[in-house]
């Protein structure tokens, strides 16, 4: 099923004009805050009227200004998981994760043991919301929604919270709920490496439009979107890999399109597939294979787009085998290089310069 | 019937608790609607329902039962088409209570608008994309959250409804055993040369009735809240 959302409506200072297609898997709404995210999801989940709008979730019109017609949010079936947990204070951890399914019209879909397995929260059921850790009421609050039998689950910066350690408890279970439920998940974050370890498709918005929209590793290694992006110190691109090898020396050699990827240990079996968020600024370039150089990584790549900023900076994309990869350079040295659309370049990247987090298991291909 | 009591003093005594109970009881659901439309509310004429509300506070109580007794009196604006269908509540024991209600209301509304100001409405929107009707939102989320508040709102205005005397008296007359509320014993007991010590005695009443309801209503609000705050 594929929701499809246009929306428009003017804010105080500010105009939101957007329209996207939500597919099975994740797709990640993404932008600086102030972009008008939330608004959307307010407006998905009809806590919010917009001035014009059409949503479609299947066959089903939830929204249509033109016609008048807006189904109130009990009637929209969208799991809504907010950054705020919004745990019902009076009712236990068991109450509060049947809650919606007491409303549900069909009991089908994901049953109560599959979820509390799934999350890990079987131990907690009986207790309160108040007496949980920041990560376990997170976690609540996604199986709560889950067990509503939502038809497509809106996720509104859930980890923004939560500080590090709580992000990465919780994004194993994100996967987990990506790859072993059918519902398509629009998942909000301002967060790069969240959405390139759980999305397929990425949304980007800028002062309330769409700047663009597309598969991940495409959209995130477009070296125009970068001051989008998070800035260009956050730009990085996505490229995805297979576990060759566990070598002795702590080190994982995978297997991408380009050639041998050395990093520091990756807990996966061989052949696991994963994303590997390599960020741009940690990426060299060379004219010619360099030797005697401590970089493990040395890959055969052509350049496919450069942008010059306004400062010092350039943003260069590369082709590496199937894969896009973003470096970042100075303006100086692309001159120096002679680099161009076509030029054969040699990427080069330190492997420890990729961190745990920026690994992770790809979104099973529908 | 505790014997230190006389029969006259037990039944003021009675009485009172008979009025407030039924004065409680009958404006707690409109207490409720009205503490939800002020505190949720935007709507035309809401400083007026506002106003009206707390208007009993505010004026002689002398004066609010004389304008019950223009409303509701026999022949009054209401009361006239309330006697053609046999409902007679001037100088009835009816009429107390609704004296009792009418006094007691504003410091209802003023608890339970207070706990439903506290309640999150993120909460409440969270139960709706739940699947939750607006009814079933109330019935599930608001309603177990306000309840301290409405424990507090009821107790005092059963409180305030036991020693309620310049309305009553003015609206239902000071009839023994049929609109003799414990105030008005007492004070009935004051203008008679000896009353003092049966005075005395339902003073006494008085203290312990609305000693006890303070206690009752701190213990009650109090599990409550540990009950929704699950500390």
């Amino acid at each position: 099923m594929t929701m499809r959302v246009s929306l428009q409506h003017v804010f105080a200072g500010f105009a939101l004009d957007v329209a996207f297609e939500v597919p099975a898997g994740v797709t990640a709404l993404f932008g600086p805050s102030g972009a008008g995210k939330s608004s959307v999801i307010k407006a998905v989940a009809g806590l919010m009227r917009p001035d014009r709008g059409l949503i479609r979730a299947g066959d089903q019109v939830l929204l249509d200004t033109d016609t008048g017609i807006n189904r109130p949010p009990h009637r929209r079936r969208i799991g809504c998981v907010f950054q705020d947990d919004r745990l019902f204070p009076h009712l236990t951890v068991r109450q509060n994760l049947v809650y919606g399914r007491w409303f549900s019209p069909d009991k089908g879909g994901v049953s109560f043991d599959q979820v509390v397995a799934m999350l890990g929260i079987a131990a907690l059921l009986a207790r309160r919301p108040q007496t949980l850790s920041g990560g376990e009421r997170q976690r609540v609050a996604i199986g709560r929604a889950l067990l509503s039998n939502p038809q497509i689950l809106a996720m509104d910066e859930p980890l923004a919270a939560l500080d590090d350690a709580r992000k990465a408890e919780i994004l194993p279970y994100l996967e987990h709920l990506r790859d072993q439920t059918q519902i398509p998940i629009l998942y909000v974050s301002h967060s790069v490496s969240e959405i390139t370890r759980l999305a397929g498709t990425v949304v980007v918005l800028g002062k309330g439009r769409v700047l663009k929209a597309g598969p991940v590793a495409e959209v995130f290694s477009d070296p125009n979107l970068s001051p989008w992006l998070g800035g260009v110190r956050e730009a990085g691109s996505v490229i995805t890999a297979t576990v060759a090898a566990q070598d002795d020396d702590g080190l994982t050699r995978l297997h991408t399109s380009a050639g041998p990827l050395w990093l520091p240990r990756v807990d996966a079996t061989i052949g696991a597939a994963l994303r590997v968020r390599i960020a741009a600024q940690d990426v060299m370039l060379a004219v010619q294979r360099p030797e005697g150089i401590s970089a493990l990584n040395i890959l055969p790549a052509t350049v496919v787009a450069l942008r010059m900023g306004d400062g010092p900076g350039a943003m260069v994309q590369l082709r590496l085998g199937e894969d896009l990869l973003l470096a970042r350079i100075t303006r100086r040295s692309a001159v120096q290089l002679g680099l161009a659309v076509g030029s054969p370049v040699f990427a080069v990247l330190k492997s420890v310069a990729v961190a745990p987090g920026d690994i992770g298991a790809p979104p099973i291909t529908p | 019937m505790p014997d230190w009591l006389s029969p006259d003093e037990w039944r003021a005594v009675a009485l009172s608790l008979r009025v407030s109970l039924w004065a409680t009881g009958l404006s707690l659901p409109l207490g409720i609607l009205v503490a939800l439309a002020l505190a949720r509310r935007q709507f035309w004429g809401k400083q007026v329902v506002n106003g009206l509300v707390h208007l009993p506070l505010i004026l002689p109580p002398v004066v609010t039962g004389y304008l019950l007794l223009l409303t509701f009196g026999r022949h009054g604006l209401v009361g006239q088409y309330l006697d053609k269908v046999g409902v007679v509540l001037a100088f009835q024991w009816t009429g107390a209570v609704l004296a009792a209600a009418v006094m007691a209301f504003p410091l209802m509304v003023r608890a339970i608008r207070l706990s439903v100001e506290a309640v999150d409405a993120r909460l409440e929107q969270a139960a709706s994309t739940l699947g939750a009707s607006p009814l079933w939102v109330f019935a599930t989320v608001t309603l177990p959250l306000i309840l301290p508040g409405i424990i507090v709102g009821a107790v005092l205005a059963f409180a305030k409804a036991m020693g309620e005397f310049g309305a009553t008296i003015t609206f239902v007359a000071n009839i023994p055993g049929q609109t003799q509320t414990l105030p008005s014993a007492i004070y009935a007991f004051l203008q008679v040369p000896g009353g003092d010590p049966q005075a005395f005695r339902l003073v006494l009443v008085s203290i312990f009735v609305a000693m006890a309801a303070l206690i009752v209503s701190e213990w009650a609000s109090k599990a409550v809240a540990r009950r929704i705050s699950g500390a």
